[in-house]
């Protein structure tokens, strides 16, 4: 501790003003916005809060969301772990290109992540004659919540544990394997355990994107009321509406949601950061 | 073949959640209100009639961007637009209704009109009386974008006829009106509600060229904040319906759409057109609602203006009229 004492050069009147200026700017720009979205909700009480609340349709909107979200992150996270393992444990052709393609989803905009799938399986898409044909609707419905949902929360588990496994090496791996264990076993004991917190907060960026997605699930949506609104796209029909105060109460559903999530986060740190700090 | 049966089942079995009929009406924005009483009403009467219950789903949107949904396959059984373009659109690029469903039901299909008014603050301030007033230094008009927004075509072409009753129909003269009046315009919105919550909520700008219903609605939502200016011309703008015969055909809801729509035409849900701030088509409602309805000089889309595909092409395709005003 007294180590990092004089790590800091500058003085203690510099020092306050920068622990100010950055105090300042974090409750402008995060903690009055959230505080604004209780006001606004309560602004008209209690009562019409809650009876927002029980409303039929912000309840499917809070179904659908989980859904999507409950979909979507289990499969990216089979699929981030597959490819973090795919990257740093082998060498092999592609595997730059292989790299950037799982950025992709983060470069580009949510709108073309949404408007690429109409694109392949709406009506007068590629795929759509078929889809038709076979009566499947993915499109304006669920599954196409969900694949919108599953494209734009593609890198956050993959690109958690990349940089971590990568750090890691294939040195223990390749140790367990001189000892005769096999593929699954190797994973298990050994390449799991050392990956698991990165693991856990990849999930829980993962599952906070998922859950307040708006844009490419706005393309994909419909916006049929009751059936294909998730929780952002039913805030903003409320708030077109002039329904204010219900707009709001949805909204801190949703601030509730992440505010779980980061908690969860926080204890994963600290949880993380305990048994690192023991191990060294 | 295992997973593409899993996907058919739940597409099946979420289809199904919901007992009784089922009805889906893709409708653009300012209807939310009037379709939330109307739907109940039906259900009731469908009851009654039938006893089976029946839900009736909405997606509302701006216009043109609801039509376009429907092309990429939003599985609507009935459509409640703002134009009948946006419905052409629908007829032209599918097989999903044929091309003159305008002739299916009364009054080219339309069960209500409305027409376009002026928004202005408490007290008018700024004195806008008409059209004439728009054009003025330092009056801020608040209009959504007329490539996006069904209500905007209606404000372009209502300032149109006003100019070319002005200018003895010199045309050049009115593309001037008309290219002053957007020089107003600080924001375009996409679509009508965002105009709305522009000039309602953010407080921007001295004049909002609005639905009538829309602009009944601001001074219900926001009161003591508005009043309603009627100018001396509009348009009389008839928002059509139909049936997508197609997918209701598909979901076994031919009869159920067709009825659905019937009755919009019906006493009851005239009284309930009336009480929403549209012009009820039956003269009774009319009588009883006419309070609301001031008595304005309105042109009309298919005499004046030759219909709204010559309109359409002529002022608001690339190239069209708004292009050519805009590029000055």
């Amino acid at each position: 501790m007294s180590s990092t004492h004089h790590v800091t050069t500058e003085s203690k009147p510099v020092r306050l003003l920068l622990i100010a200026v950055a105090a300042f700017i974090l409750s402008l720009f995060l903690l009055l916005p959230l505080i604004a979205v209780f006001a606004e909700a309560l602004r008209r009480g209690w009562e019409l809060f809650l009876a927002s609340l029980k409303e039929e349709e912000a309840w499917s909107a809070v179904k659908l969301t989980l859904m999507a979200a409950g979909l979507s992150v289990p499969l990216n996270t089979l699929f981030g772990l597959s490819a973090a393992w795919l990257v740093t444990k082998f060498r092999f052709r592609g595997r730059a290109f292989l790299l950037s393609l799982i950025d992709l989803p983060f470069a580009v905009s949510p709108v073309i992540a949404g408007m690429v799938w109409v694109l392949l399986f709406g009506a007068h898409g590629w795929f759509g004659p078929w889809l038709a044909e076979h009566d499947i609707r993915i499109i304006f419905a669920l599954p196409g919540i969900v694949i919108a949902t599953v494209f734009v929360t593609f890198p956050f588990v993959a690109r958690e544990l990349i940089p971590l496994m990568e750090s890691q090496g294939a040195d223990q791996e390749e140790a367990a394997v001189t000892l005769g264990a096999g593929g699954w076993r190797i994973f298990r004991s050994v390449t799991l355990p050392s990956i698991k917190w990165g693991l856990m907060y990849g999930v829980l960026l993962c599952n906070a994107r998922a859950m307040g997605e708006f844009g490419a699930v706005s393309v994909v949506s419909g916006h049929i009321r009751g059936e294909t609104n998730t929780l952002p796209l039913h805030i903003e029909v409320l708030y077109n509406e002039y329904q204010f105060s219900a707009a709001f109460a949805c909204a801190t559903i949703l601030a509730l949601l992440a505010l779980v999530t980061l908690g969860i986060k926080s204890l994963v740190e600290h949880l993380s950061g305990h048994t690192s700090n023991s191990r060294h | 073949m295992k997973t593409l049966r899993l996907i058919k089942l739940t597409s099946v079995l979420l289809a199904s959640v919901a007992f009784g009929d089922e009805l889906l009406n893709v409708s653009y924005d300012p209807t939310r209100e009037f379709y939330q009483e109307f739907n109940a009403s039906f259900a009731k009467k469908w009851k009654q009639e039938t006893g089976r219950s029946l839900t009736v789903k909405q997606s509302h949107g701006g216009s043109g961007k609801q039509s376009r949904s429907v092309i990429d396959g939003l599985a609507a059984d009935v459509v409640t637009l703002a134009l009948s373009v946006d419905i052409d659109a629908i007829a032209n690029n599918t097989d999903l209704l044929p091309k003159d469903w305008q002739t299916k039901l009364p009054y080219n299909s339309s069960p209500y009109t409305s027409t376009i008014v002026f928004v202005v603050r408490k007290g008018n301030p700024k004195g806008i009386k008409d059209w004439g007033d728009l054009v003025r230094n330092g009056i801020q008009v608040i209009t959504p974008n007329p490539k996006t927004s069904g209500g905007a075509r209606w404000n372009y072409l209502a300032a149109w006829a006003y100019a070319e009753r002005k200018f003895g129909g010199d045309e050049s003269k009115v593309k001037e009106f008309l290219a002053a009046l957007l020089k107003n315009v600080p924001v375009l919105d996409t679509g009508g509600r965002g105009s709305t919550t522009t000039f309602a909520q953010r407080g921007i700008g001295d004049v909002f060229l609005s639905w009538e219903n829309e602009a009944h609605l601001i001074e219900k939502e926001f009161p003591g904040k508005t009043e309603i200016v009627i100018p001396s011309i509009s348009i009389l703008a008839e928002p059509p319906v139909a049936v997508v015969e197609k997918i209701a055909k598909k979901h076994g809801t031919e009869a159920l759409a067709k009825a659905y729509l019937e009755h919009l035409y019906s006493a009851e849900a005239q009284d309930i057109v009336g009480k929403h701030f549209y012009r009820p088509r039956d003269p009774k409602a009319f009588a009883k609602w006419s309070k609301n309805f001031p008595e304005i000089q309105l042109v009309n889309i298919d005499r004046d203006f030759g219909g709204w595909a010559k309109a359409q092409k002529k002022h608001f395709d690339d190239g069209g009229t708004f292009d050519e005003i805009q590029q000055h």
